[in-house]
């Protein structure tokens, strides 16, 4: 569990368990079958928007598709009435693991696919499905009945108990989701919502913890449709894989608030009436009014609060109580993570040795032969023009990009073919030119992302978050949300983060760019601390007269090569370096 | 006697592949101006295409105002009708609800705002189709020419193969290549087209190049409904359509412009032409309720196997 994690929990589920039982005591009052029957569908609609919630409320990855799981989950129980007499009882489950084979299925070749493209895609699969079984003929299939066996076969004569089950999922539902919302499952998510890459860096294997989501959301989506397919009787393609279905998981969510358990609940409790009690007035003169509510619901509230009621009503009314700051112990006292020791196997070999690396984008030698070493304990500084290739060189080096030719190891071991979070777990660190950080989490949650990157614990997790943020000088600030740092903390931030992966090699891209001269000197300061514990960096920078003060050792790049490689001094004397800052011109006129 | 079948058969998919395939070609360059060039994800498109049919439909059936065309003109008058209406529709579409999530708001957010316009125009389309139903019944409809029961016949080309060429697709192919061409001059050599292309292009520089990017948005937006109508007009002429007609359409037009390139009208229209022959042949080895999900899967192969620079993959800046 996260940290602050029990409290937030148990507050939840007695908000869980009283809704409940509120619901329930006011569905033992109707006696109206239609009322009943839409107090049965707002739970399973919200169920349904909650499994959506997983996976793209979280994640971030927007999903039109998700009637596929419906659906999936609808004729299975169906099907295995009709032709093996199984009881809707071990249906669901079924239904449940089959949904979840398909969240694998689908998954598998569509999140190579991101943003828009993920969500079109994500389409294609129910109307295919849809196609699919209209072509086998299940264009109406009805759940049999039978009378003498009732409770095996989840047939009840009051309606009443099917609110009570639909109730029961819905809190097996929501529980799933808290967990995930408070555990590194949900940072994760989390944290490749808002910067996917970033999350990479910093150790994330965004790629199994959204094939994950999926499937945990497929599983639930199943289980909402084999129930759905139950309480309705009867199961035809558009019922449960048309864009309707898919429409209203998106619609209840986003309406009620996305990436909190409580959204899709509040969007299925004012929706699912709404739209079923008009369609039941209204419904003869005016067909297509649900959809039409629906469609009217989901554009105002895009419009109007971009994140839902839930979030929109909390932020007016309900400020958030201030967040409980890290404890306050020095980093000293703090148990020290059990990391798995990186015992250096070259002996007295560098720490990163890059050897003719090359990378092209087309035509342009974006890096060229690049070599250079870097020995442990030592801060490397590379500069070089804009355009020189610096980032690129870092891009290819934690994995981001691939590289073209050439070799790159980190203490013997060769880092090129490796995805990023992989290279990040070999311990390389790295931070972005532009600050790539998680805006809307807290200060602390940054940083523990890189510390679950590292595949810590959760205590050891918090621990080491905590001891990065006061190495960095930002251990007062934990629990403000990212978004609201300066320039100059973001900096330090995204230095924690990488730290609290426990890294040998820091990469750091223009850790500097931006600010002014004193809070440059703060960082500096930063750096300087962080090295004498015996930190290896590489950094590239712009600010000469900061390079001069940090770095070891310079290498110069230009047009993508190597122009020189020395100790400050030599190197910014040498010719062909001012040449490539300062100009030609320029040369000739000190010459003179 | 088999391989006279094959011949025919192959014939027919072909012909009927370019005549199919051009219109959607029309249709996929409506959404190329949007998506492609724009970069507004139109979840709503399929609607638009709709509304066309619909547009056309009402304005030729008996009794309304372009009947007096009668049934050989009226139909294609009727589709060309669509574009006026359905263009400034598109462009009030553009100026109370699409502006709001796109364009110069949207710039530098961190996915370009697709979140937003996924959402909005879904809402959209569920309004447009479930009030469509409201509107025009769920009954299957029809704009009725007896062009569509009307086939030239060639051949016999191989022994007893014959090619039948449908007039009314052949009409509609016409009229489909012409407003492709229309359009595609218009874009590439008038002042107009150019303010268009340099505004989606790059809308803050050509905010400082003095060009009222809002309203060339505006403009290109409903150019790109305008044209998805016509298309749809055209082939009401030779299916049946109810509201719910946009779904499988809207894949086909994504197919299209994403296997013709983004950002090219030229692309856009043979992504079209190709998906169209695909469709053709599919139905040469496929059942026909299989033809449908058989677009779905060569939606997600093209998504899948185009190469990465084009998707928003890697693209981003480290």
């Amino acid at each position: 569990m996260k940290q602050g994690a029990g409290p937030h929990l148990r507050r939840n589920l007695t908000g869980l368990a009283v809704v409940s039982v509120v619901y329930l005591a006011v569905a033992m009052f109707v006696t109206n079958s239609y009322y009943q029957l839409i107090l049965t569908l707002v739970p399973v609609w919200a169920l349904f928007g909650v499994s959506w919630n997983i996976l793209s409320g979280y994640g971030g990855q927007l999903s039109f598709g998700h009637a596929s799981f419906f659906g999936i989950g609808a004729y299975t129980v169906t099907l295995s009435v009709i032709y093996w007499g199984l009881s809707p009882w071990l249906g669901i489950p079924l239904g449940m693991i089959i949904g979840g084979l398909a969240a694998i299925a689908i998954g598998f070749p569509t999140f190579r696919l991101r943003g828009h493209y993920f969500a079109l895609s994500m389409l294609a699969y129910p109307l295919a499905i849809l196609y699919v079984m209209q072509y086998l003929g299940f264009q109406e299939v009805s759940m049999p009945m039978h009378r003498e066996n009732g409770l095996r076969f989840m047939e009840f004569n009051e309606p009443r108990i099917y609110t009570l089950i639909a109730i029961l999922l819905l809190v097996g539902g929501v529980v799933v989701s808290l967990i995930i919302e408070n555990s590194r499952f949900g940072l994760a998510l989390l944290a490749i919502r808002q910067n996917e890459l970033a999350a990479e860096a910093a150790g994330i294997n965004a790629r199994l913890w959204k094939m994950r989501s999926l499937v945990v959301s497929g599983m639930m989506g199943a289980v909402a449709g084999g129930f759905y397919a139950r309480v309705l009787l009867v199961v035809t393609p558009d019922s449960v894989f048309g864009m309707l279905v898919s429409a209203q998981a998106v619609v209840v969510t986003l309406f009620g608030g996305v990436a909190s358990v409580w959204g899709p609940v509040i969007g299925a409790a004012i929706l699912v009436p709404l739209a079923e009690t008009l369609q039941a007035e209204l419904g003869t003169y005016l067909p297509g009014i649900q959809g039409v509510v629906y469609g009217i619901a989901i554009i105002a509230i895009m419009l109007l609060s971009p994140d839902g009621l839930f979030w929109t009503v909390r932020d007016r009314w309900f400020r958030r109580e201030a967040p409980q700051p890290i404890p306050d112990v020095e980093p000293d006292a703090m148990p020290l993570p059990a990391f798995k020791r990186r015992v250096s196997t070259g002996a007295a070999g560098p720490l990163l040795q890059v050897e003719s690396l090359s990378r092209a984008f087309g035509g342009l030698r974006a890096v060229s032969e690049v070599s250079f070493s870097v020995t442990e304990g030592e801060i490397l500084g590379i500069i070089g023009p804009n355009g020189a290739g610096k980032t690129t060189l870092f891009n290819v080096l934690n994995g981001v990009l691939t590289a073209d030719e050439g070799s790159a190891r980190l203490d013997g071991q060769p880092m090129l073919g490796k995805k990023t979070f992989e290279v990040c777990r070999m311990g390389v660190g790295r931070t972005f030119q532009v600050v790539r950080s998680f805006p809307r989490l807290p200060v602390l949650d940054n940083v523990i992302v890189g510390a679950y990157g590292a595949g810590l614990s959760d205590r050891e997790a918090i621990a080491q978050a905590a001891r990065a943020l006061h190495q960095v000088g930002l251990h007062d600030r934990s629990g403000v949300a990212a978004g609201q740092l300066t320039n100059k903390q973001l900096r330090l931030m995204e230095l924690a983060r990488a730290l609290a992966g426990n890294p040998r090699l820091l990469l750091l891209d223009e850790t500097l760019a931006g600010l002014g001269r004193e809070e440059c000197d703060d960082v500096l300061d930063v750096l300087a601390r962080v090295r004498a514990q015996g930190m290896t960096i590489c950094i590239i920078e712009h600010t000469m007269h900061a390079m001069m003060r940090l770095a070891d050792r310079f290498v110069v790049l230009d047009h993508g090569r190597v122009l020189a490689t020395g100790l400050p001094r030599t190197v910014v004397e040498d010719t062909s370096v001012i040449e490539a800052y300062l100009g030609k011109k320029w040369l000739a006129r000190r010459n003179a | 006697m088999d391989l006279e079948i094959l011949v025919e058969n192959v014939l027919n998919a072909v012909t009927a592949g370019i005549t199919i395939g051009c219109i959607y070609g029309l249709m996929c360059i409506g959404l190329g101006l949007i998506f492609g060039i724009m970069r507004i994800v139109n979840f709503a498109q399929g609607e638009l295409l709709m509304l066309g049919m619909f547009a056309s439909f009402y304005l030729v059936s008996e009794g309304r105002v372009l009947s007096f065309l009668g049934p050989y003109w009226g139909p294609f008058i009727g589709a060309m009708c669509a574009a006026p209406l359905l263009f400034t529709g598109g462009a009030l579409l553009h100026k109370f609800l699409i502006s709001r999530v796109s364009g110069l708001r949207t710039v530098g957010s961190l996915d370009e705002g697709h979140f937003g316009q996924l959402v909005v125009t879904l809402g959209i389309s569920l309004i447009l189709q479930n009030g469509g139903q409201i509107l025009f019944g769920s009954t299957p409809v029809a704009v009725r020419t007896p062009l569509s029961s009307e086939a030239f016949l060639i051949g016999p080309v191989y022994h007893g193969a014959t090619v039948f060429l449908n007039k009314a697709k052949l009409v509609a192919f016409f009229v489909a290549v012409l407003a492709a061409v229309v359009l595609y001059v218009t874009l590439e050599y008038t002042r107009l087209g150019k303010a268009l292309r340099a505004a989606a292009d790059n809308p803050t520089a050509a905010t400082y190049m003095g060009i009222d990017v809002d309203r060339a948005y505006r403009i290109a937006f409903g150019l790109g409904c305008g044209i998805t109508a016509v298309a749809g007009g055209l082939m009401a002429t030779y299916i049946s359509f109810t509201p719910f007609v946009g779904f499988d359409y809207v894949i086909i037009m994504y197919s299209g412009v994403v296997l013709g390139g983004m950002g090219s009208i030229f692309g856009a229209f043979w992504g079209g032409v190709t998906v169209g022959f695909v469709q053709q042949f599919s139905a040469l080895i496929l059942p026909p309720q299989l033809q449908n999900a058989a677009i779905f899967v060569v939606f997600l192969m093209i998504v899948l196997l185009r190469p990465q620079g084009l998707f928003g993959r890697s693209a981003e800046r480290a």
